[in-house]
């Protein structure tokens, strides 16, 4: 397809993994944040192409694997009701709750759904007006426009059975509270490239600037990924921590403003907890006060209770790039994608889950 | 909403963040909203680059900037 084949070619590639080989004349650590990223590190053997100096660190940047327990918790006890029809993105069905997961609520009985997109949802309440339709409103900033949208629709229709368990996370906080983690080795980033597409990458130089690292908005394919470290990389030989767009195809500065617009319209910035790092200052989002009949922990009465993480689960670790998945004494064994103990190993973003596909046997 | 088409496969799609495609763009998509119109002429930039480190190197001027 185009955009998408000339991006995986081969000769390219090899080019590109040269010239980062010419330059590099010290140890470099860079972080890809996008979960994305890093199934395409690991499933083209990217990293296996750079000098051994440079360690690629996989970041946080999988919004299944950093949805907090409390909300997968949440999510099932409000999937178990009867009369209520949940919907969620395919990802979340496996993610394994305090107890028990999404599937395992649909196999008892629960009506759970798995849906495309958040429009999808809107459209089972309309045409289920006698029970309680709520989505499972998961993902970053890339996500964000589309649950907007869902909620603004709903309202403009008047509908009363629809709601959402909003959990978004946002990224330049997460890469703020990577940064001032005092044994993070991060130099340089891999700034994700979809949710650059909606919030443009204005938010990164007052980070570029604050911690001297340079930050590189990337694409996906591997060619992307090549020509994105070697910017990082002419960027730390010389000294320098600047904002640059690899993935100027697709991401301009400002962003897409419609989106923007819409996001700020219906939600507004909260603190959010990031399951396997902790509680980020401002850093999800929530409903604004004009939506909050659409707030499904609200309709619900939901708090929170308390959480049980398996004791073996390194995902947190993994999440914060301080082990690689493989590093994990439960890889492989006692954690697969069919008996997952943490979400990293479900999610299709999730580096275990990568590491398991692409890489089991190193 | 508008068709996308996925190397084949059509999907509906949102196009109400992109008001400026056409028919006949490339767009990013994700969970049914187009983000994004790729831009042809940034597209085109990786291979230009490319094509120079190409032709710099076979001038044979393989050294690092001072």
């Amino acid at each position: 397809m185009k955009y998408l084949d000339e991006y995986r070619d081969g000769e390219r590639a090899q080019q590109l993994a040269r010239e980062i080989h010419r330059l590099t004349t010290r140890p470099w650590n860079i972080m890809e944040v996008c979960g994305g990223q890093t199934h395409a590190i690991v499933k083209f053997g990217i990293d296996e192409l750079l000098p051994k100096s440079i360690t690629l660190i996989h970041g946080p940047g999988c919004p299944v694997c950093v949805t907090p327990l409390e909300m997968i918790d949440k999510a099932l006890e409000i999937a178990a009701r009867p009369n209520v029809i949940f919907a969620s993105f395919g990802d979340m069905l496996r993610v394994p709750g305090s107890t028990t997961d999404l599937l395992s609520v649909k196999a008892r009985g629960g009506d759970v759904r798995i849906v495309y997109s958040p429009l999808d949802a809107v459209k089972l309440a309309e045409q289920n007006p006698a029970k309680e339709v709520v989505f499972f409103g998961v993902g970053f900033e890339t996500t964000a426009p589309a649950t907007a949208m869902a909620v603004y629709q709903a309202a403009q229709k008047g509908l009363k059975n629809f709601s959402m368990l909003i959990s978004h996370v946002l990224v330049p906080p997460a890469i703020e509270a990577l940064m001032s983690s005092p044994n993070c080795k991060v130099q340089g980033f891999l700034a994700a490239g979809h949710v650059c597409t909606v919030m443009g990458y204005w938010e990164y130089p007052p980070l570029a600037a604050k911690y001297h690292v340079p930050i590189v908005v990337t694409g996906f394919e591997p060619l992307d990924i090549l020509q994105g470290v070697l910017m990082v990389v002419q960027q730390l030989e010389s000294g320098r921590a600047e904002v640059e767009n690899q993935y100027a195809r697709a991401v301009r500065r400002e962003g897409n403003q419609p989106a923007q617009e819409l996001i700020h319209k219906i939600f507004k910035v909260v603190p959010r907890k990031w399951r396997g790092v902790g509680e980020i200052p401002q850093s999800g989002l929530g409903l604004n006060n004009a939506y909050a009949a659409f707030d499904a922990e609200k309709k619900f009465g939901l708090t929170d209770h308390h959480v049980a993480e398996s004791a073996e689960c390194l995902s947190g670790l993994v999440l914060q790039g301080q082990i690689k998945p493989h590093e994990c004494p439960a890889f492989g064994t006692r954690c697969t994608p069919e008996h997952p103990l943490g979400a990293t190993m479900v999610s299709s973003e999730g580096a275990c889950a990568a590491y398991y596909r692409y890489r089991r046997h190193n | 909403m508008g068709k996308i088409n996925f190397g084949g496969i059509l999907k509906e799609a949102c196009l109400a963040y992109v008001p400026e495609a056409k028919v006949g763009d490339y767009v990013i998509v994700h969970v049914g909203f187009a983000l994004s119109r790729v831009d042809e002429d940034e597209a085109h930039k990786v291979f230009e680059y490319l094509k120079e480190m190409e032709e710099l190197a076979e001038l044979g001027d393989g050294k690092a900037d001072p």
